[in-house]
């Protein structure tokens, strides 16, 4: 009885079977129904050609650089993600730009690697160097609205149960340091609470922080590095938002703060493996994804 | 304390125009839904380019003019030279040239072969007055008059204060009208850093300058934020608040950030009796979607390239127009002829304080399509139909197509089919009808 249940609790937990058993499957499908949402019922003004032009670009960026800079064989996954973040964010004026984000997105990938991993999250970093670098491109955090808060959090949390709530520490210590920063901003102006009530409840936030913030491979691997880095983009997104007047500010600190990650890591492997009696809590880098 | 209290960016004008109709390939124009429709609008009017921002507010007070004040916060001090009063007209043009429309297109004799073109396949084209001063003295409430001037027929005053409570009681002793729930709002734009920007009529300049309307007030200033104070208007609002907001930027549309900005649904076919109650209509269509979108949006009315229009509910504003309005960077710069690199949104919102806490902020976008909120009538053709095209065009066609205007027109407003089918009347006979024998031989 006692070996039985050691070996139960050194196994690593058994994938779910079948198609969702890779989260991007699943994430793949909410950012779709998202999509179809956003486009439909809320009016989005986002074109046929637009979702294509992405599209296209992404998965063509995807092969061949993944022939020519990795050598590796052909993944579509990752880059759909990065083509439905971006068509649900990014606008432009010409579907140059669009195209130009898709590509960026996919390239940082292969080009811009530290310690055997991307160092940006795809999509922050194509819409970070879009919009900073063009008048033609934009994003619109009023959006989703206030009412669209239900299906978001549902899709968001749907994701974070299917992912066996791998990621969820990260979104929630993002949530808690946005409410604190934003609540901390009312109380030095006099706010009512309504207002930073009111802020919590966009849309648009949920989605960063359910689908954006959240990803393994350019976020730190120790749940503590995670806490640290969530409050950092926090940080950085307020004083950039309510400092500078940018609407985009949190995609903007999400970018800024990717070489974060890789000096939590290094500073977390080196306190882990100066404590000789816990090893086994020196977590791994995430797998190699590209 | 006889003075009304008009926070916001508390302005105010709104009916309906008809003009004459006008050629156009986007139809012919036939009516606008201009910001007369609703009642105690307020419109504000902002050019800015960068930081440089000129704010227009204009009224459309209806009570005495001594009763009238303005207090709005302000981000920076406002000297002498960066306010200014400028013409009603001006703003009534932007109304104008900016409302939502309603086009007419005449139904070509389906007998005669010629080509039918559509739009979308034809190239897109303040001194205080000495007895209020005896009010309150200003010092003792920590509140400093950083300045003071007369601009046209305004005595404007710019305030900044200590604390919430010393400025509500100095207005309030200066013969301003100050709502219970204000001191809280006021103390968050304090907190900011704000000053207050405020204003009365003086009576005896007024008489002297001989205008008999209030004319809209205008400040240019400084801000790395594109925002409306609108919090102070809802303190005491009887009932929801109704503005609009037109931006004169220089890349493209102005959006809202944080609330959602929609798109009023454009160019649908609606029965031809909306021609003469299209005041009727928008305002139903408008109510409708406020509640679709669980009152929280702010509605995108128009927005275009200030060079043109299609058709147009009035010209395009010239160019001295827009250097009044705050066009600063034309100043100069156009030579005649030259396009203008102006585009212009107007937004509407109709706002309470549960809904919109928050003041609006706003971000201009590279987005430079072309958007009106268009609305079309199709007029059938009145002559003789007597080809096989035309009969087809009479008992086929015309029955379908007003049976979809009909379902449009109720899915826009919330009308019951039944009473708009009532209105609509049967398909106009005789004149256009063929005799029946005709009909009994000809294929």
């Amino acid at each position: 009885m006692t070996a039985a249940a050691a070996s139960v609790t050194t196994t690593r937990p058994v994938a779910p079977p079948g198609a969702l058993a890779d989260p991007r499957h699943f994430q793949i499908l909410s950012l779709g129904l998202l999509l179809a949402w956003g486009t439909g019922a809320l009016g989005f003004p986002v074109a046929a050609a637009q979702i294509a032009v992405t599209f296209v670009t992404a998965l063509v960026t995807q092969w061949l650089a993944g022939r020519l800079l990795a050598g590796i064989a052909f993944e579509p996954r990752s880059a759909l993600v990065s083509a439905l973040s971006l068509c649900l964010l990014l606008r432009v004026e010409h579907l140059a730009l669009a195209g130009a984000a898709a590509a960026l997105a996919i390239v940082s990938k292969f080009l811009l690697r530290v310690r055997g991993t991307h160092l940006f999250n795809p999509t922050a970093f194509a819409i970070a160097v879009t919009v900073c670098a063009s008048d033609g491109a934009w994003v619109s955090p009023g959006q989703w609205g206030h009412a669209a808060l239900t299906g978001l959090a549902f899709a968001g949390l749907g994701l974070m149960v299917l992912t066996r709530a791998r990621r969820l520490d990260i979104a929630l210590a993002f949530l808690a340091a946005w409410a604190a920063a934003l609540v901390l901003r009312a109380a030095w102006y006099h706010d009512p609470i309504a207002i930073p009530l009111h802020q919590l409840g966009n849309g648009a936030l949920l989605l960063f922080a359910f689908f954006m913030i959240t990803d393994p491979r350019t976020t730190p691997a120790s749940r503590a590095g995670r806490v640290v880095f969530a409050t950092a983009v926090a940080g950085a997104g307020a004083a950039i938002q309510f400092g500078l007047y940018r609407a985009d500010g949190l995609i903007l600190a999400l970018a800024l703060c990717a070489p974060l990650t890789p000096l939590i890591d290094a500073f977390e492997q080196r306190r882990c493996r100066a404590r000789p009696s816990r090893p086994a809590a020196c977590l791994p880098l995430p797998p190699t994804r590209r | 304390m006889r003075r009304t209290f008009l926070p916001a960016l508390g302005l105010l004008a709104l009916g309906l125009s008809f003009g004459g109709p006008a050629a156009a390939f986007c139809g012919f124009y036939v009516a606008r839904a201009d910001a007369k429709l609703f009642n105690k609008a307020s419109q504000v009017v902002l050019a800015r380019d960068g930081a440089r921002t000129v704010v227009t507010m204009a009224s459309d007070f209806q009570g005495p003019v001594s009763e009238f004040a303005v207090v709005v916060p302000v981000p920076t001090f406002v000297a002498r030279g960066q306010i200014h009063v400028t013409d009603n007209a001006i703003v009534e043009h932007l109304d104008a040239y900016t409302a939502p429309r309603l086009v007419e297109y005449f139904d070509p004799d389906p007998c005669a072969r010629h080509e039918r073109k559509t739009m979308r396949e034809l190239p897109a084209m303040a001194l205080a007055d000495a007895a209020a001063e005896s009010g309150a003295r200003p010092r003792s409430l920590g509140v400093t008059v950083e300045a003071r001037y007369t601009v046209g027929e305004y005595d404007i005053q710019i305030l900044s204060a200590q604390e919430s409570g010393g400025l509500i009681t100095w207005l309030r002793g200066n013969g301003y009208r100050v709502p219970d729930g204000a001191e809280p709002v006021v103390r968050s734009y304090l907190a900011r850093g704000m000053r207050f920007f405020v204003a009365k009529v003086n009576l005896a300049e007024q008489a002297r300058l001989g205008y008999a309307t209030l004319r809209p007030l205008q400040i240019a200033y400084e801000s790395e934020r594109f925002m409306l104070p609108i919090r102070l208007g809802t303190v005491n609002a009887d009932g929801d608040q109704e503005l609009f907001v037109y931006t004169l930027t220089r890349k493209g549309r102005v959006e809202s950030t944080n609330y959602r900005t929609v798109r009023l649904p454009s160019d649908m076919d609606l029965p031809t009796y909306v021609k003469d109650d299209f005041a009727r209509f928008y305002r139903a269509l408008f109510q409708r979607h406020t509640e679709r979108e669980q009152r929280r949006a702010v509605f995108l009315e128009y927005a275009w390239d200030m060079n043109w229009c299609d058709p147009c509910a009035a010209d395009p504003l010239s160019e001295d127009e827009l250097r009044e309005l705050g066009v600063h960077w034309l100043a100069g710069g156009a030579r005649k002829g030259q396009a203008r690199d102006v585009f212009v949104t107007r937004l509407h919102v109709r706002y309470d304080a549960e809904r919109f806490p928050e003041d609006l902020t706003f971000h201009e976008t590279g987005d430079r399509e072309n958007f009106q909120a268009r609305f079309v009538i199709r007029h059938a053709f009145a002559g003789p139909t007597r080809c096989a095209e035309g009969r087809r065009y009479r008992d086929v066609t015309l029955p379908a197509r007003r049976e979809r205007e009909a379902a449009t027109l109720a899915k826009l407003t919330g009308w019951t089919i039944a009473d708009i089918r009532a209105r609509m009347g049967s398909l106009p006979a005789g004149g256009g009808e063929a005799p029946w024998w005709e009909r009994l031989w000809q294929r």
